[in-house]
């Protein structure tokens, strides 16, 4: 098991959500999509410039900018 | 039951709120706003076995936290305006996140009855739901709907009125959530009884709000006992920072979990049953392959964009020209009926021409609306959202504002007052104001015959050129003053992107012309009579004070003179003498001795009386600009088609030169936009503040702009940016 951060994730790797370490509306709204530890995610694709990032979670797509995702860390299999 | 029973329909935005609405109340819907506030409250009605019932449609909301306008007003809603119910539609195939606003509902004490919706679609993506499992661990009704269809609607509202009948109010559903701040709100809850027996709110609720740190809630606190709110924030403080030492967190973090692992716990009893792998690529994800690739995804966009554009201003021109042609016909009786003089020009030039002025965007704005609602009810508008965030994101701005930026003539012929309405497709209330404000920078549609008339004049060797300039520096312009606002007047972080990009979907037919209509009666109804109120005032700024009996009388001589000398020219002639007592009336007119007390300053842009008074007649509409400079070069009318004589007058007239031309090119891009567009702006930004701020801040920067133009361009000669 590895920690990483949202931003490091590649292209339709999997994992859990360890940890939402922002405070405030950006946290707030983090976590009333559903983004709260324990929850699995798989990283659906980047915009043209590789900004913002979309990810699949509980049966929908999500996108959240680098920025915010540096926020969330999440746990992976290794040498996956 | 009373015959007023109000039940609140709500739910996530793209849950099928809207059309579940519409299904349920057809064309017996009215929308108005919550007021104070740009938040559409929609009303309608609906009748159960000879009953009538009222529904409101409360905004489409994640959560009910206090961050956005659209879940405040909610809650004050539910709070205050205490419907009997709401159905809460949920989404049956993202049932677990759609659930968290259930539960946050329930904590609120509001009985709720959950509109499983769309079960169709979950159906396909091999999703079934146990609706009796899911009503029994909630413990409260739920009916499945497809609200596309309107299948399952007579049950869901039969089912909530059967529980109102049943129950009076809903106890709110106690959660645990973790013992640290379960204590502590069992002793807050305690501490606020005590206090405030009688607030609006449910104590527990409060308790809670004020541990999730909710300004709304602190401040009603703070209000109702300044000693209450210490001891409540002591409190807080408290368990705050146990949680941050034991858990490394905080308390709304910890209450989101638990909200979460409620709704978990009660899904894994059977409520949902998975038949296909859910990690299948469905037809959605297959089009998002292509239509957000990383090649394909920014063509397709133009694509779309030119589509939209080309839709929303050709197929309204012919509805445009009908109404045109209405005017002008009535105009017409009026110039045949009446007799010369102010009632005459009153009728014609300030309420026929104002009112035309509010019809004639009514097509533009119908076939705007219905263009954009058609992209985001399918949900390629946030795809657009997503793809260019990255580029509008360093300006200050959100991936969204193309399309305000496209309509108000980013493609160039566009219109401001249609533009500045589609950024209601704007969530992010700094990101909407900061376009909003900026988006009539672009070249609309009235702009481009004054370019026509200057590049025609003074740039006919490199047309082409000098107009892709204009639509570089409008651009530019744009989104550097979003950069200047965004971080000066409405200065902050951006807000979250964090968004959701919907399956696509087909849009319901019925949708589209509700929402469609009701915007454009809307613009019609509220922005129609201010306008017609300022078509009015410019009009009398440009006719009043008239000219003296004695002046009129020496127009009036020489035209006798020249009658009874009968020359062979006397139609020109005469035409003559009218177009310079226009010409004199006008300079004697309010306007005049404004652009003439203006000139010690306009000389700085290289800008005479002349052309001043043209850019006080611009405020009306930009293309007046032309007509206006037509008068007062004692031209008499000048079509805005058809500039020649104009043009070949500028261009002789020692005023003028490349320079000046350039300098009020620049000045005519970022000036005061019309006052239709200020109007909408003041009505989209919620105050006339705005309003007023965008005539200031547009004209200073136009001005700034024009006088380093026409400073730098007179130094080093015309020459310059065109190579000779």
């Amino acid at each position: 098991m590895l920690k990483l951060s949202m931003r490091q994730m590649k292209e339709n790797q999997r994992g859990v959500i360890a940890a939402v370490r922002a405070g405030g509306e950006l946290g707030k709204r983090i976590r009333d999509m559903g983004l709260v530890p324990g929850t699995e995610i798989r990283i659906q694709g980047r915009a043209p410039l590789y900004d913002p990032v979309a990810i699949r979670i509980m049966g929908f797509t999500l996108t959240l900018r680098n920025n915010e995702a540096d926020y969330i860390d999440v746990t992976v299999e290794e040498g996956q | 039951m009373s015959a007023s029973t109000t039940i609140a329909l709500a739910g996530n935005p793209n849950s099928g709120k809207t059309t579940l609405f519409n299904a349920l109340t057809g064309a017996r819907q009215h929308v108005g706003n919550y007021p104070g506030v740009t938040v559409e409250r929609k009303e309608g009605s609906y009748v159960l076995n000879g009953q009538s019932l009222k529904l409101i449609d409360l905004p489409g909301m994640y959560s009910l936290t206090a961050y956005s306008l659209e879940e405040l007003v909610a809650r004050d809603f539910l709070v205050q305006e205490k419907p009997a119910a709401i159905v809460n539609i949920v989404d049956a195939a993202n049932l677990e996140r759609n659930l968290y606003l259930t539960v946050q509902f329930m904590e609120l004490g509001v009985p709720v009855c959950i509109a499983l919706n769309m079960v169709d679609a979950a159906k396909k993506r091999g999703i079934e739901i146990n609706g009796q499992i899911l009503s029994e661990l909630m413990g409260v009704p739920v009916v499945p709907t497809v609200a596309r269809s309107g299948q399952g609607k007579a049950e869901l509202m039969q089912a909530t009125v059967q529980m109102i009948g049943g129950q009076s109010k809903a106890d709110p559903l106690i959660l645990s959530y973790g013992e640290d701040i379960d204590q502590a709100l069992s002793e807050m809850e305690e501490e606020i009884s005590a206090t405030t027996p009688n607030a609006s709110y449910p104590a527990r609720w409060l308790a809670l709000k004020f541990l999730e740190n909710d300004e709304q809630i602190l401040d009603f606190c703070r209000k109702e006992s300044a000693d209450l709110f210490a001891r409540l924030a002591t409190r807080r403080e408290r368990v705050a920072r146990h949680i941050a030492t034991t858990l490394a967190t905080c308390p709304e973090a910890v209450i989101a979990d638990h909200r979460y692992g409620y709704i978990k716990a009660i899904i894994k009893q059977g409520v949902i049953i998975h038949h296909l792998d859910q990690d299948r690529l469905f037809i959605s994800d297959r089009i998002d392959q292509v239509v957000t690739n990383r090649f394909a995804g920014p063509l397709i966009m133009i694509a779309v964009i030119m589509a939209l554009y080309q839709f929303t201003f050709s197929y309204s021109e012919l509805p445009v020209a009908w109404l045109e042609g209405l005017f002008g016909w009535l105009s017409g009786i009026v110039e045949a009926t009446l007799a010369d003089g102010l009632l005459k020009s009153l009728i014609i030039s300030g309420i026929i021409d104002g009112v035309g002025g509010v019809l004639g965007f009514a097509p533009i704005i119908m076939f705007m609306f219905f263009g954009i609602a058609i992209l985001e009810d399918s949900g390629y508008l946030a795809r657009v959202a997503f793809m260019l965030d990255r580029v509008f994101r360093s300006f200050g701005l959100h991936g969204a504002s193309v399309m305000p930026f496209i309509v108000s003539g980013g493609i160039a012929g566009g219109c401001a007052v249609p533009g500045v309405m589609a950024t209601r497709t704007l969530k992010s209330p700094k990101e909407r104001l900061a376009t909003l404000l900026t988006a009539p920078f672009m070249n609309c549609g009235a702009k481009l015959p004054v370019f026509a008339l200057l590049v025609g004049a003074f740039f006919a060797e490199h047309e082409a050129r000098v107009m892709l300039l204009i639509t570089f520096i409008a651009w530019g312009g744009a989104l550097l003053a979003a950069k200047l606002l965004r971080s000066t007047v409405i200065k902050g972080e951006s807000t979250p992107f964090v968004m959701e990009l919907p399956p696509y979907r087909l849009p319901t037919f019925q949708g589209l012309l509700i929402h469609t209509w009701e915007r454009t009666w809307q613009y019609v109804k509220k922005a129609g009579t201010v306008i017609l109120a300022i078509s009015i005032l410019l009009w009398a700024l440009m006719t009043f004070p008239g000219l003296p009996e004695t002046r009129q009388q020496a127009f009036e001589e020489q035209r006798e003179a020249v009658t009874a000398a009968a020359p062979q020219d006397l139609e020109a002639q005469l035409g003559a003498i009218d177009a310079l007592e226009a010409e004199t009336a006008l300079r004697h007119s309010a306007a005049g001795r404004i652009g003439i007390a203006m000139e010690s300053v306009t000389r700085l842009a290289g800008f005479d009386w002349r052309t001043n008074i043209a850019l006080v007649g611009g405020f009306a509409a930009k293309e007046v600009v032309v007509s206006t400079l037509g008068t007062a070069y004692s031209l008499g009318e000048v079509d805005t088609e058809e500039t020649g004589s104009l043009g070949a007058t500028l261009a002789k007239d020692p005023g003028w030169n490349p320079v000046v031309a350039f300098s009020l090119i620049v000045f005519t891009i970022f000036y005061a936009p019309c006052f239709v567009t200020v109007v909408c702006i003041a009505r989209e930004a919620g105050s006339w503040k705005w309003g007023a701020f965008s005539i200031l801040f547009n004209t200073t920067l136009a001005f700034g702009l024009a006088v380093l133009v026409y400073q730098i361009g007179s130094k080093l000669g015309s020459s310059w940016f065109f190579g000779g």
